[in-house]
């Protein structure tokens, strides 16, 4: 009989697998209690080093036309569809049953695909040429924010962290994500999917570990625009909100059953963008004939 | 001192060694039948016609040639699409059927683009950069529309029409086949498409294409024919919606055609742009824009910017730089990658142009051509200004569909823009200036449905493209595009 050879589960940053700086791990468990895995318990300087390249890589990654990024997201669609087998496996490994896990697979392949073909539509919807009462030319159209701060779903293993990974980066923003502490397994996964998937390194980076460590270090960094929490608890609803304060980030938070179609919209991605509005002035000669 | 003149010669020292593309990875069959419901189906006539090659005149392949018969065959195979698969499908998977239409366009792109400069005699060059990747682009871009239809039409339930019909002209080939169908697909519809009888072929590797994406049968079907093949489209009584593109006179018998009838129609009809060059313009820029503007396609281009104003003050320096620009210009092989114009795409279509370039002479116009060689087997026109013209001359009124433009001059913003909008056309407009107020003052004064502004012929899937006046209604690209594929009436 053959042995397997197990994985070792890695962080994702910058678009590199480095280990926890810290050396400390976490032991992941099924829903028995049983251990299924040794994960990364990532430390507050793990996310920072995070942050470092989610900034650097805003610039080219919100500068990539609209088109293009759509292109991409619909290439992770179609990584993660070529490795469905991989994810089943490891969503029942964490409690699922088979068929659970397939459904959440293939919402996760749909919703990733959604919101590629939301990334160069979002705009023609949302934005809009404001009819003021001078001789201007005015318009307002969202842009990215930034760096976006998620802090996944705790109850799902991927599609908790599709759902919200899509429509943050589709507008051009670019993120630091915690996967879920519970369920990790599917993250580190999802990691290499968006590695071969033309996402330039830096755009998704993503954590294990404990929310109760971190997301004190997620709200206060200086260099984040926003949070996303996905999740109900009240403690870190108002912390979150009240150390908002440092720089004015912009606090998200949303509970969704995130395997419904209600947790798929494009104001998730509106929400995380800033609405600019141009004036330009007209000049007011020469009308003749245009009456025809 | 005096001032020493330099004249350079722009038509020396310009040999450059063929570069012709391979056609040795084409696959194209000796005979094409109608592909009508998801199966190649001989034409019940028995008939076949040639495609040619406009610049060699070689047979490429022999065309089926619809009538009445295959129309209705191909109606009641989009009808039945349309009743038990199609608009009983999800928009999510609707959607994902047409990425997989836009992902194999990309895949066999550079087979598409060969395929498109042998049929219709466009510079590879265009159709590689420009025609394949804006087709499969489109879809793509309409794919992702097909679930989130209700966010571009709010408070309005939307509906499908059913199965829409679709005639598309043979300058854009295959580009022109993606704006109908991807729209008409992601709305929920089917489709009977008749491609242009001179250039059908990459249509018809788009039906291999619907084949090898899945796509359920019936859901495309594409007739091939002439004028006839169109009409009974147009005359058939199972289809709710006409889709047409080409010339002003067929838009508007399809019209009269379907008066009293209620079919929903969108027409994207002729043009006779006007490109407009101010004093403060950056010259260069704004001559390669009017290049651009007038020998893109051999001007073969419905938004052609076919006439030209240039502000008095710099006049002779735009027409010595437009002169001397005309002289690098290569006229020849289509698929040789050094090609600026290729070949015209038929006999017919050479005639007019000569005809028209004819009746600008006996108008009194004075006329300029490159010294440019042009092969002698083909069809082929040299570039061609005509200056001081009229406003009222033939070829600064009609749409002439080839390599001529017609220049003006003009001292005032109110004198121009009185004289671009004097056309029963108003599809496009150029600005060339580099002041902003102008171009905002330009764009709105401007009876035309796209309006580019230091630029000239940009496309893009997000970007609505269609006319006002008599140069058609609808618009095809863009959130815009979609309600001419929806009911959005109940």
């Amino acid at each position: 009989m053959r042995l397997e050879v197990l994985k070792t589960n890695k962080l994702y940053i910058g678009g590199k697998f480095p280990r926890t700086e810290s050396g400390r791990f976490y032991t992941a468990v099924d829903k028995n209690g049983k251990e299924i895995a040794n994960m990364c318990l990532g430390s507050r300087k793990d996310f920072r080093n995070s942050v470092v390249p989610a900034r650097s890589a805003f610039g080219g990654w919100s500068a990539k036309t609209a088109f293009n990024r759509s292109q991409i997201l619909y290439r992770i669609a179609e990584m993660l569809e070529g490795r469905r087998d991989q994810f089943v496996s490891e969503l029942t490994k964490m409690g699922s049953t088979k068929a659970a896990a397939e459904k959440e697979v293939n919402t996760s392949i749909d919703r990733l695909i959604y919101y590629a073909g939301w990334s160069d539509k979002y705009l023609q919807v949302f934005s809009a040429v404001n009819p003021v009462s001078s001789s201007h030319f005015n318009f307002s159209a969202q842009e990215a924010m930034g760096v976006v701060g998620i802090l996944a779903p705790e109850e799902n293993g991927l599609i908790g962290l599709v759902s919200s990974i899509a429509p943050v980066i589709a507008s051009g923003n670019t993120c630091v994500v915690l996967a879920s502490e519970t369920k990790p397994l599917c993250a580190i996964s999802f990691a290499e999917v968006l590695n071969s998937s033309d996402v330039p390194g830096g755009v998704v980076n993503i954590l294990t570990g404990k929310k109760e460590e971190l997301v004190s270090h997620f709200v206060t960094h200086m260099d984040v625009n926003a949070i996303l929490y996905c999740g109900k608890d009240e403690k870190i609803k108002k912390q979150l909100q009240e150390d908002s304060i440092t720089n004015l980030k912009r606090i998200l938070i949303k509970d969704f059953d995130w395997l419904s179609d209600k947790a798929e919209n494009p104001y998730l991605i509106t929400d995380f963008t800033e609405v600019k509005t141009t004036w330009h002035p007209i000049e007011q000669v020469g009308g003749a004939g245009s009456g025809y | 001192m005096a001032k020493k003149e330099v004249k350079i010669e722009y038509n020396k020292g310009w040999d450059l060694a063929p570069a012709p593309e391979s056609t040795s990875h084409i696959k194209l069959k000796k005979k094409y039948d109608l592909f009508i419901g998801g199966k190649w189906v001989k034409p019940s006539s028995g008939k076949y016609f040639d495609t040619i090659n406009p610049a060699n005149e070689e047979v490429l392949a022999k065309i089926a040639e619809a009538d009445a018969k295959d129309v209705d065959k191909a109606v009641k195979a989009a009808r039945k699409a349309y009743d038990t698969v199609w608009s009983k499908l999800s928009g999510k998977e609707r959607g994902k059927y047409i990425y997989r239409i836009a992902r194999i366009m990309q895949e066999q792109a550079r087979e598409l683009a060969v395929i498109e400069s042998l049929d219709g005699g466009k510079a590879i060059r265009e159709s590689r950069d420009i025609d394949v990747p804006l087709a499969a682009n489109h879809f793509f871009y309409y794919a992702g529309w097909a679930d989130k239809l209700e966010f571009a039409f709010p408070n309005r339930e939307v509906k499908s029409l059913g199965v829409a019909g679709q005639i598309t002209p043979w300058n854009f080939p295959l580009l022109m086949v993606a704006w109908k169908i991807a729209p008409a697909l992601a709305c929920g519809n089917t489709v009977v498409l008749k491609p242009a009888e001179t250039t059908p072929l990459t249509a018809l590797k788009l039906a291999e294409i619907c084949q090898q994406a899945g796509l359920p049968d019936g859901v495309v079907n594409i007739v091939t024919g002439a004028g006839a093949t169109g009409a009974e489209i147009v005359n058939h009584n199972d289809i709710d919606k006409i889709a047409f593109t080409g010339s002003t006179g067929v838009g508007k018998i399809i019209q009269k055609a379907v008066a009293g009838t209620n079919k929903k129609v969108t027409l994207e009809l002729g043009g006779k742009a006007a490109n407009i060059i101010f004093e403060d313009a950056p010259l260069d820029q704004a001559v390669e824009g009017v290049i651009n503007g007038i020998f893109f396609n051999q001007g073969h281009v419905c938004c052609a910017g076919s006439r030209l104003f240039v502000q008095e003050s710099v006049y002779e320096k735009v027409m010595r730089k437009l002169k001397d620009r005309m002289e690098s210009l290569i006229v020849g092989d289509p698929l040789d990658k050094n090609t600026d114009i290729g070949a015209i795409n038929s006999k017919e279509q050479l005639n007019t142009i000569k005809k028209y370039i004819k009746i600008g002479k006996e108008e009194g116009a004075e006329m300029y051509q490159p010294k440019c060689a042009i092969p002698k087997k083909g069809y082929f026109c040299k570039p061609t200004l005509f200056y001081n013209v009229a406003q009222s001359n033939r070829i600064t009124q009609e749409e002439i569909f080839g390599p001529v433009l017609a220049i003006q001059t003009f001292r005032t913003v109110s004198e121009v823009i009185s004289k671009a909008n004097n056309t029963p056309y108003g599809l496009s407009a150029g600005v060339w200036t580099d002041k902003g107020s102008k171009i905002f003052n330009m764009t709105s004064q401007l009876r035309a449905g796209i309006v580019w502004a230091n630029t000239y012929n940009k496309f893009d899937p997000a970007s609505p493209f269609g006319g006002y006046k008599e140069s058609g209604f609808g618009r095809e690209g863009g959130m815009h595009g979609l309600s001419a594929y929806l009911n959005l009436d109940s």
